[in-house]
């Protein structure tokens, strides 16, 4: 039997490699994934722009950063992107509204098929991605200043006594508080708000909400403004969280589009379900356990490999897979969206 | 007549479906549109909320001519439809569908809500149920609850009793008298020809597009013709 501080040992290593890594990364998806689900219920299209409207947003706020520092305005022990972010917000809504005037509406009023839309938000994609890199380069950034740790590792292990130790970085936990707070005022915007409930009118039925005289241009401009505010938010957030390189939020399609699926597409509830389920799901197949391990099981039995079901390069294999087990057993998702077609 | 659609001619951008058809229906009266598959009923209805443009006639509403007028303006002249399918809202509640079809309106609503309930009484008790989760029959009470929000003048309604059992649809043309008898215009299209024939104070009978025979609910129920050719004898 493995002693009692061995166990907590064993969980504090857990909380610190899987637990509190995936439940930022998960709450980072969770926004982004929204954003997806939401442009899918009222504008029917999956899009594939979502991705690099999230590095726009971040790009903005970056810049924003670096403006109120040259000011030498901050924000104290958390950082400054912060509060760059409203702004920022400002910006990436009026440029997702620029682009809905003049691509997405284009094809809508045309009555374009999805898979149309869907090719054009593929070219979207590439020019923002193209500006993205115009203004940022494609380089690394850190734009993280303040109070790095809430909790440092070694702190943990002086005030515990115990072997392994547990660091919170200030980003992780602003960005679970953020996406807290964010997601809250969006479901009750949703549930309550007179022009919430018309969203969920016209992503539910369309040719109704028209009947009751709801006005269609009035929700796709709303959609766009909190599609751009949840892309910039989740946007910066991983950019605090882990770095800034463009390329990054690309790849971050893969698994945002994996959660809004495996939720439910159109569903909010489903994409923040969605998006802690591929987070857990992607960290914990590519966590190495062996040290889980010996903290478990007697010395003689302690394993010889790392224990680990996925090398880190394979991470985007899991959201993958999640993708393609959901859309060949359950295509509606956890919460029962719509079908892709 | 309150509402009518005068020589209406058109379809939906091929061949005519509906030529030289006339419908009319006033205040206070249940107008029914009946006649066999294809006959262009709900086409015929359709035009007169504007959901296909006629290439001949007019609609008027009440001394106004409406002809132009896109269905969302003709709702906001007091025109209230209920279609046939996916007319409620299926991942809202109850409640949130009646809020729904008040949208244009900015005043109190609640005591419109509380009309509609005393019309429908199994609505209060499943308001915060979500219409998706209701039997055919009472999603259709939902159905024209939602419209009735806005406190129309005439109610259109396209087959109400499609797929719901004889005795929920007594109920339903019962709820439908009741709305006629506050003083609404009521005009719908019906498959079930001889209930809905007993309840019309003014029937109309298209045949291929035309109007065929026409008449109140009484005579077309008695008529030899009518009879003969599609209520079964």
């Amino acid at each position: 039997m493995p002693e009692a501080t061995d166990i907590l040992n064993a969980l504090v290593l857990m909380t610190n490699f899987v637990f509190v890594p995936a439940l930022a990364y998960g709450s980072q998806l969770a926004l982004g994934a929204l954003g997806v689900t939401l442009v899918f219920g009222i504008l029917r299209f999956a899009n594939f722009a979502h991705g690099d409207l999230m590095a726009f947003g971040t790009t903005i706020v970056i810049l924003m950063t670096w403006g109120l520092q040259a000011q030498g305005i901050t924000a104290g022990p958390v950082p400054t992107a912060l509060i760059a972010l409203v702004p920022a917000i400002l910006v990436t809504a009026i440029a997702a509204i620029l682009i809905d005037r003049s691509v997405f509406g284009f094809y809508r009023k045309r009555r374009a098929a999805p898979v149309v839309l869907v090719i054009a938000s593929v070219g979207v994609m590439f020019m923002l991605s193209a500006i993205v890199r115009f203004i940022m380069g494609t380089d690394d950034r850190r734009f993280s200043d303040g109070e790095r740790f809430i909790i440092r590792a070694r702190e943990f292990r002086e005030m515990t006594g115990l072997d392994e130790g547990l660091a919170i970085q200030t980003t992780q936990a602003l960005t679970v508080g953020v996406a807290i707070v964010t997601v809250t005022a969006l479901f009750v915007f949703l549930r309550r708000s007179r022009t919430g409930k018309a969203m969920r009118a016209y992503s539910d039925n369309e040719d109704l909400a028209l009947l009751s005289g709801i006005n269609p241009d009035r929700v796709v401009l709303i959609t766009w403004i909190i599609a751009a505010a949840l892309a910039t938010i989740a946007g910066a957030l991983y950019g605090l969280d882990k770095s800034f390189k463009p390329f990054t939020y690309f790849q971050l399609l893969l698994p945002i589009f994996a959660a809004a699926i495996l939720g439910g597409i159109g569903q909010p509830i489903g994409a923040v379900v969605g998006g802690y389920i591929v987070a857990f799901s992607e960290v914990m197949m590519t966590y190495a356990y062996k040290r889980f391990a010996t903290y478990l099981v007697p010395e003689t039995w302690a394993p010889e490999g790392l224990l680990q079901f996925l090398g880190t390069d394979y991470k985007f294999a899991v959201s993958f897979i999640i993708l393609v087990v959901v859309l060949l057993i359950r295509p509606t998702g956890i919460f029962r969206g719509a079908v892709i077609k | 007549m309150y509402l009518i659609g005068q020589g209406m001619t058109g379809g939906y951008g091929g061949a005519d479906i509906i030529k030289d058809c006339t419908i009319g229906v006033d205040k206070g009266e249940i107008a029914v549109i009946v006649g066999p598959n294809g006959a262009g009923k709900s086409t015929a209805m359709k035009a007169m909320l504007g959901m296909l443009t006629i290439r001949q006639g007019h609609v008027r509403l009440g001394d106004k001519d409406i002809t132009r007028l896109t269905p969302q303006a003709r709702v906001g002249e007091g025109i209230a439809f209920v279609p046939q399918t996916n007319n409620v809202f299926t991942g809202m509640s109850v409640e949130e569908n009646l809020e729904m079809g008040a949208y244009l309106r900015r005043d109190d609503i609640r005591h419109t809500m509380a009309q509609i309930y005393d019309l429908f009484p199994i609505l209060k008790e499943k308001r915060r149920q979500n219409a998706g989760e209701l039997s055919g029959g009472q999603r259709q009470q939902v159905a024209v609850g939602r419209a009735l929000m806005t406190r129309p003048s005439v109610l259109m309604l396209d087959e109400p009793t499609a797929g719901v059992s004889p005795i929920v649809m007594g109920e339903l043309f019962d709820r439908i008298i009741e709305v006629r008898d506050t003083g609404l215009a009521v005009l719908m299209v019906e498959q079930n020809a001889r209930q809905a024939l007993e309840i019309a104070d003014r029937g109309y009978v298209l045949v291929g597009g035309v109007n065929w025979r026409e008449g109140t609910g009484e005579e077309l129920l008695a008529n030899p013709e009518v009879r003969k050719s599609f209520l079964g004898g």
